[in-house]
């Protein structure tokens, strides 16, 4: 069965319509990424005319009132509200600020120092290369959320400490890629044309060097502001990062812990908020890959 | 090849050294551990003491040195909240998070491994389509949210597995799959990508020219070039298991070094946390040794560098 079904299928030879296909899927899940994305957005940045209520106001009288879809759900609360009334809903929209701003400022610490780092290190080789390499390989050797649990645990959770914190831990993957992107460029003619020409090591690296990487480095920045966003959410969960009364999703599913078996919502929907967002960027950067490389999808 | 080695293993000794200077920096720099060890609101005398009695007023080089010379003969201290031998505990624990970390790898390897084969030879197909959406799904859902999912179908809907815990077989499924289901995407698109790349290689076309059955190529010809960087991966990805069982290990109140390390960064009990983080950071640097040298021996071509 196996064998007859693997040899109609012209192994590892997809047939121009299936090739056709992987294209359009491609350009697919980049429009598709990109339209959830902008739409969580437009939710961050609009969240005060959006939200219904506000997302710190406590109701004591109004405690754990579930969503619309549930026969005791009302209009006042789509989504119901949590343990201390709280509306759900407006606490969910504003989430999006916290986990996109954890994204968006991770993404562009780590991204400064490990393209800085990797770029220096591409260029100019040798004992340079040397040390940053080392540099790059102490820094696998630390577990991330360990690491990150245990600064934060010591200089107290907050949205300024988690972002530092996560910032000055996730440059590795910038490191590694931008400098083997960076060795790569490095022996093509114009850099030597430029070199030739005069000009300065800045001017090479930065105008010359870095525009033509610029690809590889957009689709490391969607894979880490995803992969903090995550980490911020794990910290929050474990009690470890974002503080109270801040609506963090992580922290959303901390608080509703004790009350999941009987409201279930209340961790189903920070929960899928984020696998949403992550999934939305995942998408984009998948997306953008094909496009910049189409042969290597995987 | 043996110069290739000595030079990998020096510099995995510097790469351990560096980071038990970043972890003992890590802990010092936090503030000052003498009030943390005589208590909140201690008399000065008492800090005082502490301070003596651990040898918290010699200078920090001095106290690096002693603590790493102590480190190295597997002395780690006391704990602070546990009031015992760290070393102990330690190696109390380290069994739990090994076998989940054992379990998850090979968990993720026996889904991933032949999602991405068949993906990769059906390219484009449903099955390449699911093995992705697996995948997107894997990479998107935090790891504790999917934790607690599977707690509320498997204990609350079905009462099959035991919520929390570690006393028996069955507390290890869960966390197990929670984690496995973490790494699992990565292991599959590596299998898919190096699939594709070498079904498309001249000496595959020569086997298949020469009437050779299409799962003999596939499985003995593709897949044994395809799977070496998915080795090297697994190497890699069983020190990070090692580390991400902090979450699931205390979500699922398994009794692991993950979870001690959660309590012992909760309670700032600094020597568990350090020992901790230096066990983990070791096996990672051991686990990439291993994996470099392992691929130097199969590719000749990477001893070069």
């Amino acid at each position: 069965m196996v064998d007859a079904a693997l040899q109609i299928a012209e192994i590892g030879q997809p047939t121009a319509g299936a090739r056709v296909r992987g294209r359009v899927f491609a350009h697919t899940s980049l429009v598709l990424g990109a339209a959830i994305l902008l739409a969580i957005c437009a939710i961050a940045v609009l969240a005060p005319a959006l939200a219904p209520h506000d997302p710190y106001a406590q109701d004591l009288t109004r405690r754990l009132i579930p969503p619309l879809w549930y026969p005791k759900g009302d209009w006042t609360h789509p989504l119901g509200t949590d343990n201390l009334g709280r509306d759900y809903l407006s606490r969910t929209l504003y989430g999006a600020r916290i986990s996109l701003l954890i994204g968006l400022s991770v993404m562009i610490i780590s991204g400064v120092i490990g393209t800085a780092m990797g770029l220096v290190a591409g260029y100019f080789g040798g004992r340079v290369d040397l040390v940053i390499t080392f540099l790059i390989t102490t820094r696998l050797a630390m577990p991330v959320i360990l690491f990150a649990l245990a600064v934060v645990a010591l200089l107290g959770g907050s949205l300024l400490v988690v972002i530092l914190t996560l910032g000055l831990l996730k440059w590795d993957r910038f490191a590694v890629v931008m400098r083997s992107a960076t060795q790569q460029t490095r022996s093509l003619d114009y850099v030597a044309a430029a070199e030739a020409a005069g000009a300065s090591t800045a001017r090479i690296v930065l105008r010359e060097v870095l525009p033509n990487i610029a690809p590889h480095l957009i689709v490391v920045a969607t894979v880490e502001a995803a992969s903090a966003i995550l980490l911020e959410a794990a910290l929050s969960f474990l009690g470890l990062g974002v503080q109270p009364p801040l609506p963090s999703w992580g922290l959303m599913i901390a608080e509703a812990k004790a009350y999941m078996f009987f409201s279930f919502w209340l961790i189903a929907i920070p929960g899928t908020a984020l696998a949403l967002l992550v999934f939305a960027i995942n998408l984009a950067g998948d997306g953008l890959r094909d496009a910049i490389a189409p042969e290597g999808r995987g | 090849m043996p110069a290739f080695i000595l030079k990998r293993l020096g510099l995995a000794l510097l790469v351990a050294l560096a980071v038990s200077v970043i972890a003992f920096a890590l802990v010092r720099l936090s503030g000052d551990v003498a009030t943390a060890i005589a208590g909140e609101g201690a008399r000065q005398e008492d800090v005082e003491a502490a301070r003596r009695a651990y040898g918290l007023d010699r200078p920090l080089v001095v106290q690096y040195l002693d603590w790493l010379w102590r480190t190295l003969r597997g002395d780690f201290g006391t704990s602070l909240y546990f009031k015992t031998d760290v070393t102990g505990l330690v190696v109390d624990k380290l069994p739990t998070t090994l076998l989940l970390a054992v379990l998850s790898l090979a968990f993720a390897l026996l889904v991933s491994i032949p999602l991405g084969v068949a993906a990769a030879v059906y390219q484009n197909s449903w099955i390449d389509r699911l093995a992705l959406a697996l995948a997107v799904v894997g990479q998107a859902l935090p790891n504790f949210f999917f934790a607690l999912l599977l707690i509320m179908l498997f204990s609350i809907q079905l009462r099959w597995l035991p919520v929390s815990g570690s006393g028996s077989w069955a507390h290890f499924v869960m966390p197990t799959i929670a984690l496995g289901y973490y790494v699992a995407p990565a292991f599959m698109r590596l299998t898919r990508a190096g699939m594709v790349e070498v079904l498309s290689a001249d000496y595959i076309r020569t086997a298949r020219a020469k009437g050779l059955r299409a799962r003999t190529v596939v499985f003995k010809h593709a897949l044994r070039n395809a799977i070496v960087p998915v080795v090297a991966l697994a190497a890699v990805q069983l020190g990070f298991l090692l580390g991400g069982s902090v979450v699931v290990e205390t979500i699922f109140a398994l009794d692991g070094l993950g979870f001690l390390a959660y309590e012992s960064i909760s309670h700032k009990d600094f020597p568990v946390t350090q020992a901790v983080v230096m066990l983990l950071s070791v096996f990672y640097v051991l686990l990439t040794l291993a994996a470099d040298v392992a691929n130097a021996w199969l590719d000749p071509r990477i001893r070069v560098a």
